[in-house]
């Protein structure tokens, strides 16, 4: 029983690791090793920075191919986090447009420049910080963790999927829906940090670990 | 409801150990910065903030050696500030576990570090750290400068277009501190906090000045800030975080509780 972090260059994959090592007495490795990863019980994608970076290293590493075989086979639970679930949509507005593993129909959006709390108050971007996750379709990674429960983001960049029945969670941030838990068979992803949202992060992550599909 | 506004404690720590330590209740060692961290994340603080004052550069190691402990048991967001001055100190402190580096003085020095580090590593993890003191007198427009060494050294760089620029360099977040309010628990410079939170498009944390609860609150409501950064408060047992959240709760702001 093993849990592979892919390690495709991009992001922090230390505390992912370790926040998996901290519910689970299976296995945890970080590599690139396609043999490990085929071997592997389990899967996380995760991302950090610019999505054309992480896309361009993902295929620099030859894990492209691998990845994307290893989403259609369907064969292990995976789970993306924040850049690694941007990745699984068809397209991102970043970087003036950059062509995803389209796993997912849907775009990924950059919030608008000039959104407002309820006060009037210019909400920043990056969006960072605890915010609200709604349970839009009931999911086996939801066990246990309430309909509202916070979670820790960083992004600027937010999914938008097509398929409503793709979308397990959604979070509003100056009116606008992003849509920050995604999934489809064996694949769930998140937009926030799992690994840094405390008990319910972690909750998520022992919910991941347990997840049979 | 939306974006809880967060608070975070902040620790100085010399050679892996909490300096002049914390006062809570039931703690083994006061020192520990693994205890402490663990012990505000129960209390439900939203990160918690790390800043290196190790003078010596060969007992830095211990610094790392500590984000790599606390990161093994605290799953929020981890920032280190305090001698960060390369790529390599980020590489080194990033694979540690720290979430953020805050960078303070190798940004004054040599701005374009902060650009190298946000395109390597990403602005979500680039923090720079802003010293300014009031430069204008009574009557005259309010205006701050950016000041280093401890807030003894005077830049003559204007604190407001200091902060836009650090942010077109790619900063990912601004830590606030008035020079002239730190350890004086008088509150935050307000008009500083609103003038840089008005001019700059990414979020920011006020620090210098808190003394109570109503402190902190005015730092978001008047200041627009978007996190607060305390220690004494919080270390002397003053106040815990829970008073502090629910006080804010109290005052209108969205809190995560």
């Amino acid at each position: 029983m093993t849990i592979a972090v892919i390690d495709y260059g991009m992001g922090n994959l230390h505390s992912v690791a370790k926040a998996l090592e901290h519910v689970t007495h299976e296995n945890v490795v970080v590599t690139r090793d396609p043999r490990r990863i085929h071997g592997a019980t389990r899967l996380v994608l995760p991302g950090q920075g610019a999505i054309r970076d992480c896309m361009g290293e993902l295929e620099r590493t030859e894990l492209k191919g691998l990845v994307q075989e290893l989403l259609t086979a369907q064969s292990k639970p995976l789970l993306g986090v924040c850049v690694g679930q941007q990745m699984l949509l068809d397209h991102s507005e970043e970087n003036g447009g950059i062509t995803c593993l389209g796993f997912l129909a849907g775009q990924v959006r950059r919030f608008d420049y000039d959104l407002r709390d309820a006060k009037g108050e210019r909400l920043k971007v990056p969006h960072m910080g605890w915010n609200r996750v709604m349970h839009h379709h009931d999911h086996p990674l939801w066990a246990g963790i309430e309909d509202g429960a916070r979670f820790y983001f960083v992004h600027s960049y937010y999914v938008e999927a097509k398929d409503d029945d793709t979308v397990y969670g959604t979070t509003d941030y100056g009116g606008t829906c992003a849509h920050v838990a995604v999934g489809r068979g064996t694949v769930f992803a998140v937009q926030f940090h799992p690994e840094k949202s405390a008990n319910d992060g972690l909750r998520l992550l022992e919910n991941f670990v347990n997840w049979a599909p | 409801m939306g974006l809880a506004k967060r608070i975070i404690p902040c620790l100085d720590v010399d050679a892996g150990r909490v300096v002049k330590g914390v006062n809570f209740v039931g703690i083994r060692d006061a020192g520990d910065p693994v205890e402490i961290a663990k012990r505000y994340n129960q209390q439900g603080a939203d990160e918690i903030t790390f800043l290196d004052i190790t003078a010596s550069h060969e007992n830095r190691g211990t610094t790392v050696d500590m984000v790599e402990r606390i990161a093994g048991e605290v799953f929020i967001p981890l920032t280190v500030g305090g001698g960060i001055r390369t790529c390599e100190d980020i590489r080194t402190m990033l694979n540690a576990g720290a979430d953020k580096v805050s960078i303070n003085t190798a940004a004054v020095n040599n701005p374009k570090f902060v650009r190298e580090a946000a395109e390597r590593f990403g602005s979500q993890c680039i923090v720079v750290a802003i010293d300014a003191k009031q430069v204008s007198q009574k009557g005259e427009p309010a205006r701050w400068e950016i000041f280093t060494h401890g807030g003894r050294k005077p830049t003559g760089l204007d604190a407001v277009e200091w902060a836009r620029k650090m942010v077109d360099l790619g900063a990912g977040e601004l830590l606030l501190t008035s020079m002239d309010r730190d350890g004086t628990k008088a509150g935050f410079d307000l008009g500083l906090t609103r003038a840089i939170a008005d001019a700059v498009s990414v979020p920011i944390i006020a620090s210098g000045g808190v003394g109570n609860l109503d402190h902190l609150v005015a730092g978001v409501t008047e200041g627009g800030a978007d996190a607060v950064l305390a220690a004494s408060i919080f270390h002397f047992g003053e106040y815990s975080i829970p008073d502090a959240k629910h006080y804010m709760a109290e005052h209108g702001i969205e809190m995560r509780l």
